[in-house]
């Protein structure tokens, strides 16, 4: 009998003990595009993000009005005429890490990480590849990553007018800072 | 015994392979709702001739350029207004915070300096704080600074004057309709003749329908409530103007159709004495070229 409550606690313990999930509600999300009449660069740091260490799966949800610029106008017209944010309030990503195995998440380090999912924009969703970096801290799990996007990719409307002031690619930040989701 | 771990291992084992569907729900549990404010009602500060409920957010400047040409009844030889006389307005128009703007302009009509504040009092908004419509409460004062046509008498400076006041209540019924009420006040501190009344009641009505992304029809119109054509030394009658608006990046074009000549509150609701039916009609634009002097402070959360 004795055995039998150690089996019935045991996987609970185990659960309770290793945190297996990580989140965060303020990570944060830029965007960056060159060109040689306009820069457009705009800041979300209210991104929600869950990262589940066991599978490497990981989910991000980035509210478009949250992006701000430093031109009032041009967040305006960001939400009103490119992302259409009444229409589409959020962007998505639901993605896993394939080489979880050489991360080791009890080992204090920085380890170069490939993430693939589906990145839904605007309504539309494509798969992406991206490196970066699984950082394990004391407090928690940092992630970094840096890639490209191509408004075009994702139905985001330019027109001619405003084709020379628009980058046709962004490059994209993402600077998350998990820390251990306490399971119920 | 074994039976018994076999069955806890089957029990318990699902909430370890959690799939990415239920991180996302995860993930909602664990973020609150927001407030969903309504932007980009109408495109620009002005639906066409008077204010629309859109502000200068706080650190940005707006320098408009109006025009209003001659009357097109006035034919081919004078095309149609285009030869004038015409009258023009320039304002620069700033916001100080998220519910302050002010504004300062100058006008040929009447030489008029003029100068008004809007306050944002509510914001149409879904989510945790549902408000179905957006108000402001808009304030104006314009200075007349035409030479005294009678110097024979003692003209005061403060006849001059007068005074706007008017409540603008707006709603965004969807991504390209948008309507406003505009009940009106207005106060000349001086009128032609002891028939004419000094204070001007008017509900202005207007609203956009959005043809593209960028471009929107509109159209306004100000009923004057207690304007006695018969016995007041002129005539005057309500503004109706329709108009389009055009905007590329950081200018919005309007071009507009209307029967009123001046461009502020005082001329345009007191003082229109062109008739449609008469086609003593104007064509006009405005252009408003949006400049950013303070970084838009990021909203706090």
């Amino acid at each position: 009998m004795k055995r039998l409550i150690f089996l019935l606690i045991l996987p609970c313990l185990v659960v309770n003990a290793n945190a297996q999930k990580y989140m965060t509600k303020n990570g944060f999300i830029g965007f960056y595009g060159h060109t040689p009449m306009e820069d457009i660069k705009a800041d979300n740091n209210q991104v929600a993000s869950v990262l589940d260490i066991s599978t490497g799966e990981l989910v991000f949800q980035v509210l478009i009005k949250s992006f701000h610029f430093d031109r009032a106008l041009m967040e305006e017209h960001f939400n009103e005429n490119y992302m259409e944010s009444d229409k589409v309030p959020k962007s998505i990503f639901k993605g896993r890490i394939t080489n979880l195995s050489s991360v080791d998440f009890k080992k204090i380090g920085s380890y170069d990480v490939t993430v693939e999912g589906d990145l839904t924009i605007h309504d539309v969703t494509n798969k992406i590849t991206t490196k970066g970096s699984i950082e394990v801290i004391s407090e928690g799990i940092n992630a970094n990553s840096k890639f490209n996007i191509v408004p075009e990719d994702y139905k985001i409307n330019i027109p001619g007018l405003v084709r020379d002031k628009i980058a046709k690619s962004l490059e994209v930040t993402v600077t998350m800072k998990y820390s251990p989701l306490p399971s119920k | 015994m074994k039976q018994l771990s076999v069955f806890i291992l089957i029990v318990l084992f699902p909430s370890l392979l959690l799939a990415q569907d239920d991180l996302m729900n995860l993930l909602n549990q664990n973020t609150a709702p927001e407030t969903n404010y309504t932007t980009a009602t109408f495109k620009s500060t002005r639906i066409i001739n008077g204010h629309s409920i859109e502000r200068m957010l706080p650190g940005q400047l707006d320098f408009r350029i109006s025009h209003r040409f001659g009357m097109l009844n006035s034919g081919a030889y004078n095309l149609y207004g285009l030869d004038g006389p015409a009258n023009m307005h320039f304002s620069l128009e700033y916001g100080i915070f998220n519910w302050l703007m002010i504004g300062v302009g100058r006008g040929s009509y009447e030489k008029t300096f003029d100068g008004f504040t809007k306050f944002s009092i509510l914001r149409q908004s879904t989510g945790v704080r549902e408000m179905p419509v957006s108000v402001s409460v808009f304030t104006s004062a314009a200075l007349n600074s035409l030479k005294w046509t009678d110097t024979s008498r003692t003209n005061y400076f403060s006849s001059r004057l007068s005074y706007t006041a008017q409540i603008l209540v707006a709603r965004k019924f969807s991504q390209g309709f948008s309507f406003q009420l505009t009940p009106s006040f207005v106060h000349r501190n001086l009128v032609g003749t002891e028939l004419d009344p000094n204070d001007l009641y008017a509900i202005g009505a207007g609203g956009r329908i959005k043809l593209s992304k960028r471009i929107s029809l509109n159209a306004e119109y100000y009923w004057l409530l207690n304007a006695n054509n018969q016995y007041m030394s002129q005539p005057i009658y309500n503004p109706l103007s329709i108009g389009v608006d055009i905007e590329t990046g950081g200018h919005v074009f309007q071009i507009m159709l209307t029967n009123s000549l001046a461009m502020i509150e005082k001329g345009f609701i007191g003082e229109t004495t062109g008739q449609w039916r008469h086609r003593d009609i104007h064509l006009g634009f405005n252009i408003s070229r949006v400049f950013t002097l303070k970084k838009y402070p990021q909203k706090k959360q």
